[in-house]
């Protein structure tokens, strides 16, 4: 009986190159991310991480080379990939002009998401009460950074990008940002997090890629995502995180009730 | 594709309830440009009710501008523009849903620079399903090159100059049709009057819808 053929990646990039104009954001990328993995993307300024995210979620449009996400063409079937892709980055995506509870609704409507996990998210990133009718205008930095973690939280994809995700959270939201990527690990997510911080990072990712010039120039493995389903619930704490992996017929209903 | 478009749309009109641009700043605008044809054209009450349906139109096609800028620009800040496109929206929808939001400000900014007209310039309106029917006509096909020709300049720093440039001269035929038909309904025509008129509204409405439908996704891709 011939071997079951072995999953493929959730991330593959082969010789990736990406240009702006004529300036390089990628020169030859080549990383590989199985379903399930959290892969920290380090690098310095310019290196080419935020590039890496945004190919990965279709954004950016290689000029030479080879992506597969999710086992899809991020560019030829776009929006298939989009409903199944989170990305965090520097940019939150609201409107001033709508409140909380409003941006989170309509970028969860937008995805195709159930909305019924949208207080559950907002509660949990603490985005309650006044605040859910406050115009998103009226937020600072890192409560507009806490909207879109809801929306992330809210949307539960199978493939989160995370640009710099500590970035202007307060060390209690970063508690909550980590304990929820360590529940994404649980249930199967995929996670690549570009960051400089990485001490926040590393003890959350199984494996770093080092970017430098717009090509992946080193790996070195971490010992991250090790708390796994032992990790308390930011509502429920001493609870386990619900191990629920999420998939597109049941979609991490459990893990939202935990969340809720 | 529609549950795109009610969604989009709403955001939109969610958007102008709250910031209120078309009738605290638009609408006036809009006034105002009529005020300022009034004094150009001088005291000859006779010379404004003729002139009435042509500067009715320009100040509609510069309204559209400005709802147009204000559409673009909701999407411009704070990186939405990308979260409209990571959300898999269908292109189609969300084309028509923000063409929507625009067509329906665009209605009302028309009922107030039509009482503008009326008011202003004496203009007597004979025949007033014609005027109606223009103004809707009319607005779909401006609501749709707005939506078109704002996300072709999107993505350049130049937007708020380029935007005009590129969407008045494509806007011609409206200001064009829109003003004849005007003539003829305050003129006491009948519906065969305008009826050429109306014709080339509906082919130039039924041309920018169906190229927005197929090229907005592509244009939103590359700005």
């Amino acid at each position: 009986m011939a071997p079951a053929a072995p999953p493929s990646p959730a991330i593959l990039l082969h010789d990736a190159v990406a240009l702006s104009g004529r300036f390089p954001l990628l020169a030859g990328v080549d990383l590989e991310v199985a379903t399930g993995e959290t892969v920290l993307v380090e690098g310095p300024n310019g290196a080419g991480k935020t590039s890496l995210l945004r190919v990965c979620a279709g954004l950016v449009r290689l000029a030479s080379g080879r992506v597969s996400v999710l086992g899809l063409d991020p560019v030829r079937q776009r929006n298939r990939v989009r409903r199944r892709v989170g990305l965090l980055s520097h940019a939150s995506h609201l409107y001033d002009d709508l409140s909380v509870r409003e941006n989170v609704r309509f970028a969860v409507r937008a995805a195709g998401a159930d909305v019924a996990r949208i207080d559950g998210a907002c509660d949990r990133l603490g985005l309650s009460g006044r605040l859910l009718t406050t115009s998103a205008g009226k937020l600072s930095a890192g409560q507009r950074r806490r909207v879109a973690l809801a929306v992330l939280a809210a949307r539960w994809p199978e493939l989160w990008l995370l640009d710099e995700p500590h970035a202007g959270l307060d060390a209690s939201a970063r508690q909550t940002l980590n304990q929820l990527i360590d529940e994404a690990q649980a249930s199967g997510v995929t996670i690549l997090i570009a960051s400089h911080e990485s001490g926040f990072v590393e003890s959350l990712a199984t494996r770093a890629v080092t970017v430098t010039g717009g090509r992946v120039t080193d790996h070195r493995p971490l010992g991250g995502g090790s708390l796994g389903a032992e990790a308390p619930s930011a509502l429920n704490p001493g609870q386990p995180s619900a191990p629920t992996p999420p998939s597109p017929d049941r979609p991490v209903e459990g893990r939202v009730a935990h969340v809720a | 594709m529609w549950r795109d478009t009610v969604l989009v749309a709403g955001k939109d009109l969610r958007i102008e309830a709250r910031s209120k641009v078309a009738l605290s700043q638009v609408a006036p605008f809009g006034i105002v440009a009529l005020v300022l044809f009034a004094f150009a054209l001088g005291p000859d009450r006779g010379l404004m009710a003729k002139g009435a349906p042509g500067l009715f139109w320009v100040a509609v096609l510069f309204c559209t501008v400005l709802a147009v800028q204000r559409s673009v620009s909701v999407e411009s800040a704070d990186g939405a523009r990308d979260g409209l496109r990571l959300s898999g929206l269908d292109p189609a929808g969300l084309f028509l849903g923000k063409s929507a939001a625009v067509a329906a400000q665009l209605v009302v900014l028309e009922a107030v620079l039509a009482g503008g007209v009326i008011l202003l310039y004496g203009a007597k309106v004979e025949v007033p399903w014609l005027i109606v029917v223009s103004c809707l006509l009319g607005t779909v096909g401006l609501a749709a090159t707005g939506t078109l020709y704002g996300a072709l300049s999107a993505g350049i720093r130049v937007r708020e100059t380029l935007l005009p440039f590129l969407l008045l001269p494509i806007a011609a035929p409206v200001l064009l049709a829109g003003t004849r038909i005007w003539q003829a309904a305050m003129a006491g025509g009948t519906a065969s009057d305008g009826s050429p008129w109306l014709r080339l509204l509906v082919v130039f409405d039924a041309v920018y819808v169906a190229l927005g439908i197929v090229v907005y996704g592509p244009i939103q891709e590359s700005a």
